[in-house]
């Protein structure tokens, strides 16, 4: 072998190392595990086949948290990257106070998720919480947010978008301020509308950070456990159970290691569709520069 | 309002009026009451360093920037306080601002699709643009498909199909490459001639001035130090800034002393004997004798059709001589210089202004 061979495989040695022992070898291993029975004392594991998957068709608690991610995602993508966007136009255009303006929109990605779920949890807590607070001053009477079978999914996806829109609006911003100055004073010299301006041109110059952003969404929405944890632990009645919180009970409360795995797997199967096809479908109608 | 700025269908000119604007940042003033007129289908050329105010003046004319007073009149008609679309003006700019994500046809029509112009009157006027500029291979392409060059017609054809009665060009020629840049000049010229509008155009190229303008505004400071045709800027600048800065290379300007001789010559006199003098003289008026101005030869250089050749005249000023074909100068050889006493100009030190002889 050459000597710049060995320097190159030198050099990315220590990341390679890393990635094979935290990402690709257990993905392998789960892969794997999803294929035989949780070994229990002294019985080893077992070949099944695609038994684990079987099981997991006629597993009630599975379709519940299938359903309630779909719903977890299809409120909070859309709702996050739209807000992400407004206030990304609102705080690129002189305002007095803007940095303090996009520092408030940004504080809440940079606070860690335990303490996000902490403060909301006050917010959404009965009687002396905030919600109930405000409300109760309006003549409302007293609810039990997070305890409520209906409204315990639809608060969890408040926190969230309340958390991704500030990071989204990051992306945003950067994208509007690379923008050059003059494709909008060329735009208004043609008499175009400043919506007529930003559908026709602000919009699709954003397209590749939209992508982005999407891609970032979907993640985010399908690996979330935290807040879960911290503030429902998927109850009631499994009304707040997500894919993710549900591969942690089975993994590390059930230690039913089949279970997990299966799950894990179909979870990255859903990942890398969705994936497939954000980038299939939008990315061609993507305008890089 | 008035009849001047209606444009129908074949492009014709308004007049551009400034009346007094200026434009202040806090205590520093961009344009200081600059007044200006360009009549209906002038080329006219605003000439000047960078930081002179040309770019501010032609912006506050489109309307992207609002004047902190004046008047700014656009066929007869007040628009100091229309917005940009309302004005009548097509503009160029120095970075194209071409859509990157629209084809050029798309990138053409923007401003017509916006203004909602029907799609018949859309495709006749983008068709006659597409002729005028021969770009009709490359109306499916984008931007960054395209040479500068290509850019730079398209930037034009935008600026053709709003049929417009006024168009400002900033500094349009300035990201293209030296020959690209001459033949752009000639047919920028040429369109502006063919469709008979006003055209502001602003840079800081005084060849481009020369060779397009019929009316010069030569900008320093915010304000205007000469305002004239172009044969008139180089034939009798009006102060010693405008000498310098037309003509390549650009006018002689000489200190004098106070009984009007260049220091450290015995003469010839260039001017009358009082002091704060300069004379201006242009090195193309020059030529080698046996009487004139004493000099020594530092450095000749040969440019083909001429050389110029850098001179030291008395204590320590520098000279600068066109002299026609190839001149055999020794470096250090000791030469005079003759000239046709109309040739020579005069110039006040302190003010910088001409002296009427």
């Amino acid at each position: 072998m050459r000597r710049e061979t060995v320097q190159g495989w030198l050099l990315i040695l220590p990341a390679l190392l890393l990635l094979v022992a935290f990402t690709h070898w257990p993905a392998a291993t789960t892969i794997i595990d999803s294929f035989y029975t949780t070994p229990k004392g002294s019985r080893p594991p077992r070949f099944v086949g695609f038994e684990n998957y079987a099981d997991l068709m006629t597993d009630p608690v599975f379709w519940t948290a299938l359903r309630n991610n779909a719903v977890y995602a299809l409120w909070t993508i859309p709702a996050s990257v739209i807000l992400a966007l407004v206030m990304a136009l609102a705080v690129n255009t002189a305002i007095p106070g803007r940095a303090l303006v996009r520092m408030a929109y940004f504080t809440p990605t940079m606070l860690p998720m335990i303490a996000v779920a902490n403060i909301w949890l006050f917010f959404f807590t009965p009687d002396y919480g905030l919600f109930d607070h405000v409300l109760g001053f309006f003549g409302g009477v007293r609810h039990n947010w997070l305890g409520d079978r209906d409204t315990a999914l639809p608060a969890m996806i408040v926190v969230a978008v309340w958390k991704e829109a500030g990071f989204f609006m990051i992306f945003y911003l950067a994208a509007l301020q690379a923008m050059p100055p003059d494709l909008k004073e060329c735009a208004a010299l043609e008499g175009s509308s400043r919506w007529n301006f930003f559908r026709r041109v602000t919009l699709p110059l954003l397209m590749p950070t939209t992508l982005f952003v999407l891609v970032n969404a979907v993640i985010n929405a399908f690996r979330l456990v935290d807040h879960v944890v911290v503030m429902t632990r998927g109850g009631p009645d499994n009304a707040t159970t997500l894919l993710l919180y549900y591969i942690y009970e089975a993994g590390f409360r059930f230690w039913d290691q089949a279970l997990a795995a299966t799950l894990t797997v179909v979870l990255l199967a859903l990942l890398g569709l969705l994936a497939w096809l954000q980038f299939g479908v939008l990315g061609k109608r993507v305008h890089y520069r | 309002m008035n009849q001047i700025d209606q444009a129908p269908s074949g492009t014709t000119g308004a007049a551009v009026r400034l009346h007094g604007v200026s434009r202040h940042w806090g205590p520093v003033a961009a344009l200081d009451a600059i007044s200006l007129e360009v009549k209906a289908g002038t080329f006219c050329v605003l000439l000047g360093p960078s930081g002179c105010g040309k770019t501010t003046c032609l912006r506050i004319v489109a309307g992207l920037e609002q004047a902190s007073g004046g008047v700014v009149e656009i066929g007869g008609r007040d628009v100091t306080h229309l917005p940009p679309a309302a004005r009548g003006v097509a503009m160029v700019f120095q970075s194209y601002a071409l859509f990157p994500h629209l084809n050029v046809a798309e990138n053409i029509v923007f401003g017509l699709k916006a203004r909602s112009v029907p799609p018949a009157d859309r495709k006749r006027r983008l068709d006659r643009a597409v002729e005028i500029l021969g770009i009709g291979h490359l109306l499916a392409r984008r931007p960054g498909q395209l040479s500068g060059g290509q850019q730079q017609r398209v930037a034009l054809g935008r600026a053709i199909v709003a049929e417009a009665p006024v168009c400002l060009m900033d500094e349009p020629l300035s990201n293209l490459d030296a020959q690209l840049r001459a033949d752009m000049r000639r047919e920028i010229l040429a369109l502006q001639r063919r469709l008979g509008i006003t055209m502001l155009y602003v840079t800081h190229d005084q060849t481009e001035a020369m060779g397009m303008a019929d009316q010069v505004v030569l900008l320093r400071d915010g304000h205007i130090e000469q305002d004239a045709p172009p044969a008139e800027v180089y034939a009798t600048p009006a102060t010693s800034f405008a000498a310098s800065f037309i003509g390549t290379p650009p006018m002689n300007l000489l200190a004098l002393s106070e009984s009007g001789v260049i220091p450290g010559t015995v003469g010839p006199v260039l001017g009358p004997a009082r002091t704060g003098l300069i004379a201006g003289i242009r090195p193309e008026a020059l030529r080698l004798a046996d009487r004139g101005i004493p000099a020594r030869v530092t450095h000749a250089e040969y440019l083909g059709a001429d050389t110029v050749v850098v001179c030291r005249a008395g204590d320590d000023q520098t000279l600068l001589v066109r002299l026609p074909g190839r001149a055999n100068l020794a470096d250090g050889a000791r030469v005079k210089f003759d000239f046709d006493p109309a040739e020579l100009h005069l110039f006040d030190a302190g003010t910088g202004r001409r002296l009427t002889t």
